[in-house]
């Protein structure tokens, strides 16, 4: 997955300008930055939702166009209907609706994508249960499956760990660092650093364009946090920072 | 009266306005249950509302101009669906502000436009709170045709409409044309309530789309189950209202929905799950009932 000098004008306003980002088959990538530094935006651009006034997105070397580009896309919780009378099996069908096409009706082969894919996360033993009973961390992990069902070879994931517990933010991690390991290209976009300094393999400061991008270990210098965050240098962001290594 | 009486009245040929009125009651019933289901769940029953009214200067004009009731309902409601979906574009104001300015000026519209018609009072009672009898006979093939189309664009289109309710922002990255299936669904709305305002009213209709599916999502967590459930209730509940209204001279549109909320009401208390008396029962039996949410221990590979 290739961001190449995308910029994206919303009402006017330049919310990302000359945007360049990589992610590897393989690898975990975290989106870091603060609020409005238009994370979730390069999320919706890398999905063709919205035009771009510069640059472009390529998938697998193809120009990326909504519904035709192989990218699973895990938006934030709070996006998702949990009210809605359904199955968790049926809301990781739903991931194919696309893929299906008009007037079709799943086949064997999608419901054993939709098996593989709550395989995957863990959860084919509550594959009846109605969703608006599950948990949280299960709500994050149904969203995963849906994703997963298409079969795709990039995953966008859009704050999975917002409201959700140490120990269940810990297993999320280690399933989104496996994902990856199966030869996916994985771009979380996350505002808890410690996991992200944990478990991402590189990190991608974002504040309108990539303010620096490397592994965890590369991002040292205090001066390149305080320019994205735009906090001074007795900010806690920077001990916590320090902390974590 | 008894039930065998209403029976003996509806097969009397002088009667023949009754059956009539009672199948297109029991056939918009069902329609308007299953389109309901979608309101319902989509939460937009204030469009259901806004488009209830906004065909009535379409059966307005038609009334006037002597032409099709349902045809001229439909008109109306579809360009006053179609202006509010392309007004709620602009972000600036609200989806609801937008139907309230066009709704209320669409009845108005009616209004201005049917009191040009001879013996308005009458006819504006009858479009208000329906009425069961001269209901031409080609009106049961209109609204047994309409409601089959709409019933069966519905199930093609079902998994397109369940995808944009649960979400909106991941249905468009699957390349689901959103725009286009909400103007279907407000088209499927438009055309329940069309050909359901002749027996029960303008006024009342959002009671047969809204009441049935509220009462069915109180009583079962699965989709299908409720899309059944619904017309269900909707038709059972016109069957009895039509023979209470029949039985005690009342006025038949508010008798129906009058059952139809007791019906509701009825759910309310009962469901299994959901209803008021399932949750006050003691914590123990609530939990027996239900095995624990235990999700098996999870590790990465």
């Amino acid at each position: 997955m290739r961001v190449e000098g995308v910029a994206v004008e919303l009402g006017g306003r330049l919310v990302l300008d000359d945007v360049h980002l990589q992610v590897a088959r393989g690898e975990l990538v975290g989106l870091i930055g603060p609020n409005g530094a238009g994370k979730t935006t390069l999320l919706r651009s890398i999905l063709g939702l919205v035009p771009t006034v510069a640059g472009r997105v390529l998938i697998n070397g193809q120009p990326t166009r909504a519904g035709r580009n192989n990218v699973g896309y895990v938006p934030q919780r709070h996006e998702f209907a949990w009210d809605f009378p359904i199955s968790v099996e049926d809301v990781v069908m739903s991931g194919r609706t696309g893929a299906l096409g008009l007037f079709r009706r799943p086949k064997q082969a999608d419901w054993a994508a939709v098996g593989d894919a709550l395989d995957r996360v863990r959860m084919n033993d509550l594959r009846q249960r109605p969703v608006g009973e599950l948990s949280g961390g299960q709500r994050q992990r149904v969203l995963v499956a849906r994703a997963l069902a298409l079969q795709p070879s990039t995953l966008l994931l859009d704050e999975p760990f917002t409201g959700l517990d140490m120990p269940t933010q810990e297993l999320l991690s280690e399933l989104f660092m496996s994902l990856a390991r199966d030869d996916r290209a994985v771009l979380m976009t996350t505002h808890d650093l410690a996991s992200a300094l944990y478990s991402c393999d590189r990190l991608a400061l974002l504040n309108r364009t990539v303010v620096a991008a490397g592994r965890p270990d590369e991002l040292t210098e205090a001066q390149v946090w305080m320019d994205c965050f735009g906090v001074g240098e007795t900010s806690p962001l920077l001990r916590i920072l320090e902390l974590a290594r | 009266m008894s039930p065998i009486d209403f029976f003996l009245d509806l097969i009397n040929p002088d009667l023949s306005f009754l059956p009539k009125a009672l199948l297109i009651a029991v056939m918009s019933s069902i329609v308007c249950g299953v389109i309901g289901t979608y309101v319902v769940l989509r939460g937009m029953a204030f469009i259901g509302d806004a488009v209830a009214h906004a065909v009535f200067p379409g059966l307005a004009v038609a009334f006037v101009i002597s032409g099709n009731l349902v045809l001229g309902g439909t008109i109306a409601g579809v360009l006053t669906a179609v202006l509010v979906a392309l007004f709620s574009q602009n972000r600036r104001l609200k989806e609801d502000s937008i139907i309230g300015v066009f709704f209320v000026a669409a009845f108005a519209l009616g209004i201005v436009v049917i009191s040009q018609a001879p013996g308005y009072a009458g006819s504006l009672q009858q479009f208000l709170f329906g009425s069961i009898t001269g209901i031409p006979d080609e009106d049961l093939f209109v609204v047994g045709g309409t409601g089959l189309v709409i019933l069966l664009v519905a199930f093609l289109l079902h998994k397109e409409l369940v995808a944009i309710t649960l979400d909106r922002e991941m249905a468009r990255s699957m390349g689901v044309k959103v725009f286009w299936l909400d103007i279907v669904l407000y088209v499927l709305v438009t055309l329940a309530v069309v050909i359901s305002v002749q027996t029960i009213g303008n006024i009342l209709v959002l009671a047969l789309l809204i009441t049935p599916a509220a009462a069915a999502r109180l009583l079962t967590d699965r989709l299908g189950v409720m899309m059944l459930l619904a017309p269900v209730i909707g038709a059972a509940s016109a069957l009895v209202g039509l023979y209470v209204s029949w039985s005690w001279d009342l006025p038949t549109g508010g008798t129906i929905v009058l059952v139809l909320t007791a019906a509701f009401l009825l759910a309310w208390v009962f469901a299994p799950r959901h209803g008021v008396l399932a949750r006050r029962r003691p914590r123990s039996a609530a939990r027996a009932a239900s095995p624990a949410a235990n999700a098996p221990a999870f590790a990465g590979q």
